[in-house]
């Protein structure tokens, strides 16, 4: 049996453990803001956070993260009280069609918090694992950007 | 009451996309749901003997549909009727359906197609479009021409005559993959009244509802399309979801279980559709100080094994090859080829990138052969107000070419730049050189020619009797901001908060028929539709609310219901209505080829690296006249997005087919652009006001899709002193083309 914290909570998974993580998280768990857009691990819809650190779901068999924490696009916030990244992309318009958008905000959420630059340059660097072919990546950055502006503005 | 439009209100969907709530079709949990996998053709071309079964398989567990299944005709209603829903004999391209699958569990679905056996007998099949036009084969008889298209302006022998210097060039482009990241997927079920219902990733609901009616011999109530999210689509689920529509349909029909087909990435990718390969001559007379006399272009363009939309993105790449110049005398021929390859269909820009492409590389080939500057060149022909072009369209209002190239060369500094990079490229210790490229395009609004008219489009707006403000349209939000944008028209066509507005999601039993999300149409075309529907329900809510506009929700519920009576909601729809002054003559290839145009202007810079010949894009700079931003965020990123993908087009995106069938269905091999190989891009929005778009919008969508091609090949010239007449350019062509030079000698 694995266990691992989804989210804050402790699930556990019975079948087989090769199976992907994505596949435990969008079927098993019905959490389905995570996207298989690829398979492979080129396009980083997948993207979650496993103890902290972002990567593919789909490249991930289930036992590889026993133990783990992992973090879905669904722990960022609901759409009645979005967390300030997502207001970030609601803001700037980071998402258009919205397929990357889960993974993109994983992958953001990863490096800001490993203290990341935050600046537009190291932000291309940080998501691009994450292909997005509706928005050029140029409001993607200026989403992350506002979102750390305005985080720092609330601190204040 | 604040206006909406013009304004960045917030995106109406954005919170649920934001959160994971967005439900996209693979995200649909159906009760006793299948999983339908596909069987495919290996072959280009030949005859389909018999499917042998596996006899140690378990069949039981699973539903297999084939072409004898299909109740009504086995054809996919688009244009022609030459496409078979499955392949029942003839096999005319790789990777077409011939059988299907549905089980419980997908790893399954997927296991039993490898023990279904396909024998066929081979035909010798038609790959190119050279062996298409030489008739190797009579793929499609007799000519294996699916649309020939001539379009003639002036006298073409008497503008040879009068040209000083004639310049020939010929141009290249490849196949391009649309590559939304949400895969196509489609579910089906029937209803306990026999109603088939379709739910899935699309942009078209009613072309796949007219299939689905046709296929099932069904009447239009008895058949339901609803869209899901849709993760992009970009042309590539405008026909498409068509034939897969009916799969999911026919599945579930024998299974009598709901069905959802979802593809993964490497079928989807190389089974379907694609931009039109295309190859483009010029032939160019000109003065010796640059007046266009005369242009002769040919275009062929490769159109697959079926007709699907060729013939209309023949159209309108033939409609815009001439470029946005002025010139007398003009011919123009372009024919669409049947290949065994799988049917190329829409991409963003829908043929015109193709041919503009060429037009625009052409027009920096004759500057460099008459030695005047690109810009000089362009100003000297530009359209303008009254300019007539090559379907001899008299531009009457918002032409806006001028003002975008202007514009786009100050904010640039294009002059500079060029002189600036021809003197670092005469020093020889630089690692790289660099260059400056410019391309000035023109993008037509809308369906081409009496296209809108045979459309027919219809939309409008509901009241409910609780006072809820529903936006009726079949157009579909797939990320390029429908949703937002139709709130906004109808909320300040009503003069009421943006907030109390909704949009009715695109299902072809609430909706009327708003015509296909295609063609930069959805604003211009459908957003006139629903704000004129507005403004009869604002009338009506005139006639029952004090001073004539609700102030409050309690206001308008109260106005709700005295306007709906007895009824659950009263419907307001309006219909299209051709301007007067458009006059098009489909016979001749003449005359207002669209209501209006948008323009798009591009300096991109670029480093060729000296020793690996490798491109790097340093500054993008482009400015757009649109009519009027509705959202000028949402068309900013638009605009963005499609400059990625036209330089995705440009410098990287290369499908390679092998026997009639790409081989790099990946996205480890078919590449991207990523936010590193995407620069930094400077845009500015320009408005002239078109009188019969909505506020004076016109098209954006496809517009920057078509600039940065040429542009960039302009800026390798710029850079290198080598013509590549062949996207994408790649470092192998540029070596070739320097290769080339010293064997020369």
């Amino acid at each position: 049996m694995i266990k691992l914290k989804v989210n804050g909570r402790t699930r556990t998974f019975k079948g087989a453990p090769f199976t992907r993580l994505i596949d435990v998280l969008r079927e098993e768990l019905g959490l389905t803001g995570t996207k298989e857009g690829c398979g492979e691990g080129e396009c980083g819809a997948c993207t979650v956070l496993v103890d902290g650190a972002a990567v593919c779901s789909c490249l991930i068999p289930v036992c590889q993260a026993d133990g783990a924490s992992v973090e879905t696009v669904e722990s960022l916030g609901t759409p009645e009280k979005l967390g300030a990244l997502q207001e970030g992309f609601l803001k700037e318009g980071g998402a258009q069609c919205g397929i990357c958008t889960p993974g993109m905000l994983m992958s953001a959420t990863g490096w800001l918090r490993r203290g990341g630059g935050a600046d537009a340059a190291s932000l291309r660097c940080a998501i691009a694992g994450n292909l997005c072919r509706c928005t050029g990546y140029q409001h993607i950055i200026d989403s992350v950007v506002s979102s750390v502006k305005g985080r720092k503005r609330a601190r204040r | 009451m604040t206006p909406a439009v013009g304004t960045n209100v917030l995106r109406k969907e954005g919170p649920e996309k934001l959160t994971g709530r967005a439900l996209y079709i693979d995200d649909h949990k159906l009760p006793g749901c299948l999983f339908g996998a596909t069987l495919r053709t290996t072959i280009p071309y030949g005859r389909l003997k018999r499917l042998v079964f596996d006899p140690a398989f378990p069949w039981k567990e699973c539903v297999v549909v084939t072409a004898k299944d299909i109740p009504g005709k086995n054809e996919v209603a688009l244009i022609e009727h030459d496409q078979p829903i499955l392949v029942d004999e003839i096999v005319r391209h790789p990777m077409e359906p011939i059988a299907l699958v549905a089980h419980k569990s997908r790893a399954r679905a997927y296991e039993a197609l490898k023990h279904i056996q396909a024998e066929y007998e081979p035909l010798d099949p038609v790959l190119t479009m050279e062996d298409s036009l030489a008739v190797k084969q009579a793929i499609f008889p007799p000519s294996n021409v699916f649309k020939d298209i001539l379009i003639q302006k002036g006298d073409l022998e008497s503008g040879f005559t009068q040209a000083e210097v004639v310049v020939e060039g010929e141009y290249r482009v490849p196949w391009q993959e649309q590559a939304y990241i949400e895969n196509n997927g489609m579910a089906a079920w029937v209803d306990k009244d026999g109603t088939i219902v379709v739910l899935g990733s699309m942009q078209c609901p009613y072309y796949v509802h007219k299939s689905l009616a046709y296929a099932f011999g069904k009447p239009a109530e008895k058949v339901r399309v609803i869209q899901a999210t849709t993760g992009g689509g970009f042309g590539g689920k405008e026909d498409y979801p068509s034939i897969l529509a009916a799969h999911a349909a026919l599945l579930a029909i024998k299974a009598k279980k709901p069905v959802k087909i979802i593809y993964d990435r490497p079928e989807d990718m190389a089974a379907t559709t694609k931009r039109h390969p295309a190859w483009i001559k010029h032939r160019t007379g000109v003065t010796r100080h640059g007046k266009l006399v005369v242009q002769d272009v040919e275009v062929v363009m490769d159109g697959g094994a079926y007709m699907t939309l060729s013939p209309v993105v023949l159209s309108r790449g033939a409609i815009h090859a001439a470029g946005p110049y002025e010139c007398p005398n003009v011919r123009i021929r372009a024919r669409a080829v049947a290949t065994n390859t799988p049917p190329n269909g829409a991409f963003r820009g829908f043929g015109a990138p193709q041919t503009l492409y060429a037009a625009e590389l052409h027009m920096a080939k004759i500057a460099h052969t008459l030695g005047v500057d690109p810009l000089t060149l362009r100003r000297i022909n530009v359209l303008k107000l009254g300019s007539s072009t090559a379907t001899s369209q008299v531009l009457r209002e918002s032409v806006g070419a001028e003002d975008v190239l202007e514009r786009c060369v100050v904010k640039s500094g294009y002059v500079k730049r060029r002189i600036e990079c021809a003197q670092h490229n005469r020093d020889p210790k630089s690692p790289a050189w660099k260059g400056v490229g410019l391309s000035l395009i023109y993008h037509g609004s809308g369906f081409t020619g009496a296209g809108e008219v045979m459309l027919a489009s219809q939309a409008g707006v509901a009241l409910d009797k609780d006072g809820r403000i529903r936006v009726l349209a079949a157009s579909t939000e797939i990320g390029q901001g429908t949703i937002t944008m139709f709130a906004q028209i109808a909320a300040d066509a009503l003069g009421l908060p943006v907030g109390w507005v909704d949009v009715e999601t695109p299902d072809t039993s609430k909706v009327p028929n708003s015509g296909p999300t295609v063609a930069s149409r959805t604003c211009m075309i459908v957003g006139e539709l629903v704000r004129r529907a507005c403004l009869d329900l604002k009338n009506d809510l005139a006639t029952v609310v004090k001073g004539g506009v609700p102030r409050s929700e309690k206001e308008l519920r109260r106005a709700a219901s005295a306007v709906c009576g007895k009824a659950p909601s009263k419907e307001y729809i309006a219909s299209y209505e051709k301007p007067r002054e458009i006059v098009w003559d489909d016979k001749a290839y003449r005359g207002d080829a669209y209501g209006a145009f948008g323009y798009a202007a591009i300096v991109v810079e670029v480093e060729v690296d000296k020793a690996t010949y490798e491109i790097k894009v340093d500054k993008v700079t482009s400015v757009f006249e649109i009519g009027k931003a509705v959202h000028p965020l949402l068309a900013e990123g638009q605009i963005i997005g499609g400059l990625a993908q036209g330089l995705g087009y440009s410098l990287m995106e290369d499908p390679v087919y092998r026997n009639g069938v790409m081989v790099n269905a990946q996205l480890t091999n078919y590449i991207l652009p990523t936010s590193l190989d995407t620069p930094p891009m400077d845009i500015e929005i320009l408005e002239k006001p078109y009188s019969h778009g909505p506020f004076g919008a016109k098209g954006l969508g496809e517009l920057p899709m078509d600039v940065p091609g040429p542009a960039v090949a302009a800026a390798v010239f710029h850079a290198t002193g080598r013509w590549i007449p062949e996207l994408p350019i790649l470092p192998e062509k540029i070596l070739k083309a320097f290769s080339h030079d010293q064997a020369k000698g």
